[in-house]
């Protein structure tokens, strides 16, 4: 236990020396929440808006106050002509275009129907079908009030509720998601990073001619990222429950258990990629090209898995992080106990069995 | 003369693939002896040095260390031998001190026995001013002569050193011979490859190895005597030269 204990403590010199990794390390998730929560959202604030307006009554009027009261929206200008829409959007300034004819008031006092036009910057579809979408909602709004005390022959009214994130804030979807980035990044490339640091150094070398066990080696290196991840998994989530008012929902200890399984699949890949690397860049590398890209594109934190061609589902199941992201999702938003889980657990446990077992394996090989 | 092996190699052989790179060598050496392994560049004494120290697996042959098979007794070798590689392999970014404290944790020592010998270490090197500086802020030298140090902390009986003085200028090489002299004396048995000739003067005895092959062994004033040659660099340079492999 005295040599483990000698190289644990080796170990977090290593990594309180090198101040500058240190502070990435643990500053990086809460850059990511940070950045992620208040500054990345797809979700749409006071996008500028022109109105052309060439009717100028009451009802007009009305309803351009009650767009730019909408959280949504705000008027950045009032135009005269139609062939300014056209310079606005070119400009850049403007997201959206609400163009009112003339008469808007009197044709829908006497004909009950009166015609307004949206035009929205679709070089960015997204934010345009979103921007419609809203404008649309408030405009039936006002028609809502309007026609209050008139029957329509039909109505059908749709009523929806919006299960385990009501508010659909993006947060619910991304804190899943960092937690998994950050995890994998400080576990798996940092370990292989530093046991090929090792063999570069050639300490590596001289470790394996001490009397002290390979594998243990291969633990000690372990043990300090494991410490770093933990403080990792608890500043993510305190932030994300007291700055972005994120709710766990399920056991917390349920959800301490998962992420320490999952650090170890990273810590287990780590191992792996650096008993086959022969430089930190190699080790660099293999882990962004073959981890980190896979983790952002088949997690399902980006792009919904299930849209994916066959060919990107079938791989997206051996990205461990897919998995993870969905124990986080289902115990911390959904609330569900381990039974809702297990699936994904067993799965994770047997990829952390297959790479640590792989990875020490590789280990011993090179030694012959 | 009593039976003092400490190294045996008898017809000891490695191969990776079709390539022989020790090719069935045979030597004894000494308790005490400042035993140099010779050889160019790609002549297999790395690779003979890996299989002593436990690193590599022999494909055929017999060699024991320290009374202990290279085969069977792996661990029991690396509790009796001390090692240092080219690289000098101390941690840059840690202090003289805790360099020390480390390596004895990993050889089992007792914090009382690590205190001391580091305080008797960094007196005898007149270090004790930088016992808590980074390592990375000393000259090569005494990066160098410190991991000689640490490589024998343990007291082992027998010490590998791979090419140990590459890069150090000859006025600190002297005095690093000089501590090996020291430990020598006080009965470890120094096993050291080099190449640099007058390095070769210094050792008890000599062997050199041609493409995988010991082509001689011997102290090296009679090896002087056998080739007819002035300096160990003559008889380097003849023997070296019926090489047919290409140094790497």
């Amino acid at each position: 236990m005295k040599q483990f204990f000698a190289f644990v403590k080796k170990e977090f010199y290593h990594i309180w020396r090198d101040k500058r990794t240190m502070f990435i390390l643990l500053g990086m998730p809460v850059v990511q929440i940070v950045i992620f929560g208040f500054a990345l959202t797809n979700e749409v604030k006071n996008a500028n808006i022109a109105v052309l307006d060439n009717s100028k009554d009451a009802a007009t009027i009305s309803l351009i106050a009650q767009l730019d009261a909408s959280r949504y929206f705000a008027v950045e200008k009032n135009l005269d002509s139609y062939k300014e829409v056209d310079e606005e959007f070119k400009k850049g300034k403007i997201k959206l275009a609400i163009v009112f004819p003339q008469h808007f008031a009197e044709d829908l006092q006497h004909f009950n129907k009166a015609q307004v036009q949206l035009i929205a910057d679709a070089a960015d579809p997204n934010t345009a079908s979103q921007l419609t979408n809203y404008a649309t909602a408030i405009i039936h709004d006002y028609q809502d009030r309007v026609t209050n005390n008139r029957k329509l022959p039909y109505t059908i009214n749709t009523e929806m509720r919006m299960l385990y994130n009501p508010q659909l804030k993006g947060a619910f979807n991304f804190v899943p998601g960092v937690m998994a980035m950050v995890l994998l990044l400080v576990c798996t490339m940092m370990t292989a990073i530093t046991i090929v640091k090792e063999k570069e150094m050639g300490t590596m070398e001289v470790m394996l001619v001490s009397p002290m066990r390979p594998q243990l080696v291969v633990l000690a290196k372990a043990v300090p990222y494991l410490l770093l991840s933990t403080i990792n998994i608890t500043s993510i989530l305190l932030l994300s429950v007291f700055a972005l008012e994120v709710p766990i929902n399920g056991s917390i200890a349920l959800l301490g258990f998962e992420s320490i399984l999952f650090t170890l699949v990273s810590l287990s890949l780590g191992l792996l990629i650096s008993s086959g690397a022969a430089s930190q860049q190699t080790a660099m590398f293999i882990s962004l090209i073959a981890l980190f890209l896979p983790t952002i594109m088949l997690s399902g934190f980006m792009f919904p898995v299930e849209n994916m061609p066959l060919p990107l589902r079938i791989v997206s199941n051996i990205v461990p992080a897919k998995w993870f992201y969905s124990i986080v999702k289902s115990v911390m938003i959904k609330g569900l106990d381990f039974n809702g889980v297990w699936k994904e657990t067993l799965i994770l446990v047997g990829m952390m069995t297959f790479f640590l077992t792989m990875a020490i394996k590789r280990f011993k090989i090179r030694l012959a | 003369m009593v039976d003092d092996k400490v190294i045996t190699a008898h017809k000891l052989t490695k191969k990776f693939g079709d390539f022989t790179a020790v090719d069935q060598i045979n030597f004894e050496v000494h308790k005490g002896e400042i035993f140099g392994f010779l050889g160019a560049n790609g002549a297999g004494k790395t690779t003979a040095m890996r299989m002593l120290c436990g690193l590599s697996l022999p494909t055929s042959g017999e060699a024991t260390v320290a009374g202990f098979d290279v085969y069977k007794e792996n661990e029991k070798i690396k509790k009796s031998i001390g090692y240092m590689s080219q690289k000098f392999s101390l941690y840059e970014d840690l202090t003289v001190k805790e360099n020390m404290e480390f390596y004895g944790g990993i050889y089992h020592m007792t914090d009382k026995f690590i205190k001391d010998k580091t305080a008797s270490i960094l007196k005898k090197l007149y270090l004790e001013k930088e016992a808590n500086a980074l390592v990375r802020s000393l000259p090569l030298g005494w990066k160098q002569k410190l991991a000689f140090s640490v490589a024998i902390f343990h007291e082992p009986g027998i010490v590998f050193l791979d090419e140990p003085t590459g890069g150090v200028d000859p006025v600190t090489r002297r005095e690093f011979w000089n501590m090996i002299y020291e430990a020598a004396d006080r009965g470890t048995t120094i096993f050291v490859t080099t190449h640099y000739m007058d390095e070769a003067e210094y050792c008890n005895r000599v062997s050199i190895m041609v493409d995988g092959r010991i082509e001689a062994l011997d102290t090296p004033s009679q090896l002087k005597k056998t080739y007819r040659a002035a300096s160990m660099d003559e008889v380097f340079l003849m023997l070296a030269r019926k090489a047919v492999r290409a140094a790497d």
